[in-house]
């Protein structure tokens, strides 16, 4: 479904992604794991056209995704739920889930897929008068999931979902991660906590300093003694 | 931390005294003369009034032009510069329209009625593509480079236009003389409602029945009519509509906005078509209202509505119209009491003294997460 090939990402002179490559096959969660730095993020902004590869393709379903412009890849289907969760801090609830279906041509069933995300994130409908930037940090997040869900995307990047979040709530959004995919949302998941990561993950790709170095079956990568000594801290 | 804060609240304080001693001192001379104000405000106090309600109709031009201000500033944080100068496009537009169409010759009210709405249609669109045309050729290219670049090449933008100005002001065809009002590129602009009114046989002062010593036009009205809706449109527009949600998210979290599949560039546009059509609309408004055309009124007026808009909370919407009033009726006292000629200054020191105390302005909103 999604497939990067070779692609090269600078930020100035800083060669950020050196050659990434991947693929994210229908139906499928795929995590990206890496330590801070090593391009996770700017993979998803890479996948996004919010930063344009150098060289190297983005093909999404045929579509190259690197030749448009990042608001024409958002109405391709591609919605990310960002680093630092990007939510409008001066807009309501209401009005940040309502931008997330910005980029649908058909909003016929904006209603029925705004109580789809209410009834996953019980907390948003409570606070949906409230400006987001008076939201908890959790709240934030379960914000930018929902407005992201709003878009009924293809393929749903998400981008530390469990970032800054207790415990009891890193669960609770990896629950709704699952749920999704077994809805049938394809997902490209970002995150330091590997272990959540790979345990709900069908494959996964281990970042380094802009490369990928392993590449395998989320449970295959999970006994591999190199990332249980580097990412999920087994010594 | 607490030590250089409480440093720097000294050295606020310090400038602020300077400027009060400054303004003390060199008071008297310029006219600020309190007890002689004091007395001239006993003497007739409908004065203070007049004053008041012209303060309130240049505060309404002045907060339409600030609006164009704070809607850039608030979506690209770059002040306009140029954008006084398009409002004085505005008028020289509307002027031209008013004279070509032969409405400034006619005493025919059904005739004005409809040069003045057609000046009105072809100021507010001249003036938004004037505006966003700048956005493309001046800014659009400077949009990642640092901060400086774009606001120098939109000061060379107002020297341009103001050149464009003072050529068109030359060209007896486009801009026949009524006669000047001052300066000799200060031209008239025909006081077209006043003509208006007295045809249809109406006392264009609304209060000359009431005996007092006191004009309230029905150009004021108009002016403040008009004003009010633009706002309230404006407010409405941007609070309901697709492209007002989205010229706030983009103002907000630009990235998030692209994310979300809204055309930035698209948006900046609309933005500056937005806040030109205003300028323009402004531009009519200013002339029939203060009957002046000149190719440097762009400058006191961008300087009077950018510190409204500064007063109000530079990128709030509702600020800046509070802001406009504020300074219209600033200007219109110190026009009054000490000296036309100070008002500019005026107008500059308050825009100092915002900038120093309270530098989010009166309805100051945070920048929220943009560090």
């Amino acid at each position: 479904m999604l497939e990067l090939k070779d692609v090269h990402t600078y930020y100035g002179n800083i060669h950020a992604l050196k050659g990434i490559s991947l693929t994210v096959n229908d139906g499928e969660i795929v995590t990206l794991i890496g330590s801070n730095g090593a391009g996770k993020s700017t993979t998803l902004r890479t996948i996004q056209g919010l930063n344009k590869p150098r060289t190297g393709s983005v093909v999404l379903d045929g579509i190259e995704l690197h030749k448009l412009p990042a608001h024409e890849v958002a109405t391709l289907g591609v919605a990310q739920s960002p680093e630092g969760r990007m939510i409008f801090p001066r807009m309501t609830v209401m009005e940040n889930l309502e931008m997330g279906a910005y980029a649908r041509k058909d909003i016929t069933s904006f209603k029925d897929d705004l109580e789809h995300v209410l009834t996953l994130f019980p907390r948003l409908r409570e606070r949906i008068t409230q400006k987001g930037g008076t939201l908890s940090g959790g709240e934030q997040q379960m914000l930018a999931m929902g407005r992201a869900l709003m878009a009924k995307p293809k393929i749903l990047l998400l981008d530390e979902p469990s970032m800054g979040l207790a415990p009891l709530l890193v669960e609770l959004i990896f629950d709704i991660i699952k749920k999704l995919n077994e809805d049938g949302t394809t997902i490209l998941l970002v995150e330091q906590n590997a272990l959540m990561a790979l345990s709900i993950a069908h494959r996964g790709y281990v970042l380094q300093t802009g490369e990928i170095v392993l590449a395998d079956d989320a449970k295959k990568l999970m006994k591999n003694e190199e990332v249980q000594k580097t990412y999920l801290g087994v010594e | 931390m607490e030590n250089t804060k409480k440093k720097f609240n000294l050295r606020r304080f310090a400038i602020a005294s300077a400027v009060l001693y400054i303004v003390l001192l060199i008071g008297p001379i310029v006219g600020l003369d309190i007890p002689v104000i004091v007395e001239s405000v006993k003497a007739n106090p409908l004065q203070l009034v007049q004053f008041f309600i012209i303060g309130i109709s240049n505060g309404a031009i002045i907060a339409i032009i600030a609006l164009g201000y704070t809607m850039v500033y608030g979506i690209i944080e770059l002040i306009n510069f140029a954008h006084g100068d398009v409002y004085m496009v505005g008028v020289f537009t509307s002027l031209t329209v008013l004279s070509v169409t032969g409405t400034l010759e006619s005493k025919d009210p059904g005739k004005i009625v409809f040069g003045l709405i057609l000046a009105l249609v072809i100021a507010i669109v001249v003036c938004a593509v004037l505006n966003a045309t700048i956005e493309r050729l001046a800014y659009k290219r400077l949009r990642n480079a640092p901060r400086l670049a774009p606001l120098i090449s939109a000061i060379g933008m107002s020297f341009i236009i103001e050149n464009v100005g003072l050529m068109w002001a030359a060209q007896a065809w486009l801009v026949p003389s009524f006669g000047t009002t001052g300066g000799a590129s200060q031209k008239v602009f025909p006081d077209m409602l006043g003509v208006l009114f007295t045809s249809m046989g109406w006392d264009v002062n609304l209060l000359a029945s009431s005996g007092l010593a006191l004009r309230l036009t029905i150009k004021d009205l108009l002016v403040i009519i008009l004003a009010v809706t633009l706002m309230t449109g404006l407010y409405l527009f941007v609070q309901r509509t697709r492209l007002g949600k989205a010229m706030r998210a983009t103002a907000q979290n630009r990235d998030a906005a692209k994310m979300l599949g809204i055309d930035i560039d698209w948006v900046i546009t609309a933005t500056f078509l937005i806040g030109g059509g205003l300028a323009g609309a402004a531009g009519l408004m200013a002339g029939l209202y203060n009957n002046t055309a000149w190719w440097f009124m762009g400058f006191r007026a961008g300087l009077q509505s950018f510190t409204a808009a500064v007063l109000g909370g530079i990128g709030n919407i509702t600020g800046a119209m509070l802001g406009g009033f504020l300074i219209g009726l600033l200007a219109s006292f110190s026009d009054g009491y000490l000296n036309a000629r100070w008002t500019n200054a005026l107008v500059f020191a308050t825009l100092v003294l915002i900038l120093l105390f309270r530098p989010t302005g009166l309805l100051g909103e945070q920048t929220g997460q943009k560090a």
